[in-house]
């Protein structure tokens, strides 16, 4: 038998290499970003049928209107005083990631991530959390810390790297650890938390705990295996874990749509395996925590987990080590149309009459001032080339609960 | 004392500690209501009930990296990888996590984990059923690695690492799961209940990890082995009858480097031997370590007999696996020289 296909009927097959709309050089275009209205998207019951609720995986849950009103059915859960804390905490965030990002420019540090323009996710996700819930998170929710009252002085120190690093030096910056403030050692390593917040959420069912866990992803390594083994083991035990997906549109160089492919939206992944998955404007403090507080209702009332996407933009650099202008338009971000956490929060606020332009910058005064306050007194324990560091016997120190023989052998080597 | 296989033995750690600790929880693929498919949890869910003893997903990955989770809340899962073979879609969970997990977070977390794995050759299972991957655990720091060699230790061991406060890779070779294979493959098989090795006491006993113990006692040379490769070895003395001294080294990492160093000086020659591959195998770490700490003792130059650098083949099983008559001559040219 010989080949019968015909080459003139099928023509040759081509791959398909999915490609941002625009490149460096063009104007910025999110026209393919479809953004409902404030307030349309309905609040289903947390006991609902999650077959009812599968539009949420491709409409955006978004409470706060152009005009800076609260509006529709996911509103209305969080007083003046409330708001103004969360208001304070991402300004807290913006400025320490000012000031740390310039920390490492002046060789201060080797390393920096900073949040710009995600500042909401992870501040107004916290609030939704009670003391001895657990957050797995990445490298780019400090917002959770900050939120849950950790020291910035004692982040500092870490990414400083100096004689009060928590973590004794052993960390790149910005991979904070406190179990105390709910926050699981941030690995480093893409997405391999992810599986570990549900083990730990499945081991809180097992011992009948009342305890909830967080699991953080972004867009970039929901492609890693350990993704899709979360889903399948939250879909199989029906553990209470909320599991966050922060779509920030680019994983360092690389647009979500490489990642995505064809599923249409990153929530829509979690509809195969069961799970609710909703959509949520990430830079909406108010709607953050508004699907924080109904996923995580949810998990306590053991009716299992929940999938949230977090639709925002990565407005600064990956990192300290990144040049966005060489793979996205340099206005890209102000083109963005869920706008700015930050401002969205405060002209809300002032819509309610609880602030205004004056307390603002009061405001914005005093933040300076509490962090650059906090890093004096780091910096006066050492950065990383100068000034207290870590004891070079921590290398060895805490491999194991016991130092075993060959590692007392090689510290003795290293005659420390 | 009772006589009972290496799977009885095995069982009986878990099923001692599951009795012992609450958090002691155990899963894997098959693992729950069918009981494994070597039986080593057989009967552990309808005992312990389903929320302690489960099946998973078949994802290693999901296994370790969902126990790596359970670890850090508090519990002390005690998980089976069906073969170590399958183990490398959890190796990134195993190394970049589990064993980093105390280290990283300066003890504000760890990892009370045990991972399961049958290990080894010699049932035919060709390369994806049969492979000894020892080597790319005992390279990653924060791990201990054990591998048994009879019933008796194994429960104990076990038992151990269950209680150990660190990750601790356990493999047992699948080959002596129903009695001590010396790799004569030709001759009738030998159960446990024939071995005083098979001697199991009943309830909860330890044996310590990073100690070896002596199998037999000789002068003429040290031969370093560990779990099939330990009954290997003594049938390669009996066959040559060459007054070989077999220590069988029960745990890896940490490593009983004092017994070996006074074995070493004492008969002042050293064959290394395992069922891994050669190259870049645990007998390379430890042919370096008997060098640097016995150099001056040695009278012959430190061999290795280990697993052919090749894919583990199928039908030529017995071509590939080091067996007594490959040992045997390793220890008549080592005493000759």
């Amino acid at each position: 038998m010989g080949d019968h296909s015909d080459p003139a009927e099928y023509g040759p097959l081509k791959l398909h290499i999915p490609e941002p709309a625009v490149r460096p050089g063009d104007a910025p275009d999110f026209s393919n970003v479809v953004i409902p209205k404030a307030g349309q998207v309905a609040r289903p019951e947390v006991n609902a049928d999650p077959e009812s609720m599968r539009d949420l995986a491709y409409s955006i849950i978004r409470v706060l209107n152009r005009d800076g009103e609260a509006v529709g059915p996911w509103a209305g859960l969080l007083s003046d005083e409330e708001l103004l804390e969360g208001l304070r905490h991402m300004m807290t965030l913006r400025t320490f990631d000012t000031r740390m990002l310039m920390a490492q420019r002046q060789g201060k540090t080797s390393f920096y991530m900073q949040h710009m323009g995600e500042e909401a996710v992870s501040c107004a996700f916290r609030k939704a959390l009670r003391p001895g819930d657990m957050n797995f998170p990445t490298y780019r929710q400090a917002g959770l810390l900050i939120a849950a009252g950790y020291p910035l002085v004692h982040m500092m120190c870490q990414i400083y790297s100096n004689e009060l690093d928590p973590l004794k030096g052993r960390q790149m910056p910005v991979l904070y650890s406190s179990k105390e403030h709910g926050f699981f050692s941030v690995s480093g390593n893409l997405a391999t938390q992810y599986i570990q917040a549900v083990g730990w959420a499945m081991a809180s069912a097992i011992k009948n705990d009342s305890k909830i866990a967080a699991g953080w992803i972004g867009d970039g390594s929901t492609a890693e295996s350990d993704f899709h083994a979360a889903l399948v083991f939250a879909s199989t035990y029906k553990p209470p874990v909320v599991l966050n997906i922060v779509n920030n549109q680019w994983a360092i160089s690389t647009f979500q749509g490489i990642a995505r492919g064809g599923s249409g939206t990153f929530a829509a992944r979690g509809l195969g395996f069961g799970i609710p998955a909703l959509r949520v404007d990430g830079n909406d403090y108010l709607a953050v925590h508004a699907v924080a507080k109904w996923a995580i209702e949810r998990a306590r009332r053991n009716l299992g987990p929940t999938l949230i996407e977090h639709v925002t933009y990565r407005v600064g650099a990956h990192s300290s080590s990144d040049d966005p202008s060489a793979y996205r338009p340099k206005t890209e971000s102000d083109a963005w149309p869920l706008g700015d956490p930050v401002i969205r929060l405060k002209n809300h606020l002032i819509v309610r009459g609880a602030w205004s332009e004056e307390r603002h910058k009061q405001a914005e005064a005093e933040v300076l001032d509490a962090v650059i306050a906090a890093q004096k007194e780091a910096e006066s324990h050492g950065t990383l080339h100068a000034g207290g560091k870590p004891s070079a016997r921590d290398v060895f120190e805490g491999v194991y609960a016991t130092m075993p023989p060959h590692l007392r052998r090689q510290r003795q080597q290293a005659g420390v | 004392m009772p006589r009972k296989t290496m799977i009885e033995a095995v069982r009986e750690a878990m099923d001692v500690m599951m009795g012992r600790d609450d958090d002691v929880v155990v899963f894997g693929e098959d693992v729950g209501f069918f009981g494994g498919v070597f039986r080593a949890t057989q009967g552990l869910q309808a005992k312990y009930g389903k929320s302690r003893c489960f099946d998973a997903p078949i994802s290693e990955l999901g296994i370790v990296g969902a126990a790596v989770g359970m670890a850090a809340y508090g519990l002390r899962p005690c998980v089976e990888v069906q073969f170590a073979d399958y183990m490398y879609p959890a190796y990134d969970q195993i190394v970049s996590e589990a064993a980093r997990l105390r280290y990283r977070s300066n003890g504000q977390f760890s990892c009370p984990l045990v991972i399961r794995m049958p290990t080894g050759g010699g049932i035919f299972g060709g390369q994806t059923h049969s492979q000894s991957p020892e080597a790319l655990f005992t390279h990653v720091s924060g791990l201990k690695t054990v591998v048994p060699s009879n019933p008796s230790d194994a429960k104990g061991l076990l038992i151990s690492a269950i209680e150990d406060p660190d990750p601790v890779i356990f493999l047992e070779p699948k080959r002596l799961y129903n009695g001590p294979f010396d790799g004569h493959h030709e001759r009738p098989i030998t159960p446990w209940t024939k071995h005083e090795l098979g001697d199991v006491a009943d309830g909860y006993y330890t044996v310590p990890l990073g100690k070896s113990v002596v199998r037999r006692e000789g002068a003429a040379v040290t031969v370093l082995a560990y779990g099939t490769m330990v009954h290997v070895a003594m049938a390669a003395a009996a066959d040559t009858e060459v007054d070989a001294e077999i220590i069988d080294l029960r745990t890896l990492l940490p490593l009983d480097l004092e017994a070996i160093e006074a074995s070493v000086r004492k008969t002042g020659r050293c064959v290394v031997i395992h069922e891994a591959t050669l190259t870049s195998g645990f007998g390379a770490e430890l042919s370096a370590l008997v060098q640097e700490t016995c150099f001056y003792h040695l009278e012959a130059p430190i061999m290795r007999v280990a697993g052919w650098d090749t894919p583990y083949p199928h039908a030529q099983e017995w071509d590939y696996f080091p067996g007594p008559a490959r040992v045997g001559r390793a220890l008549l040219e080592t005493v000759e020289l």
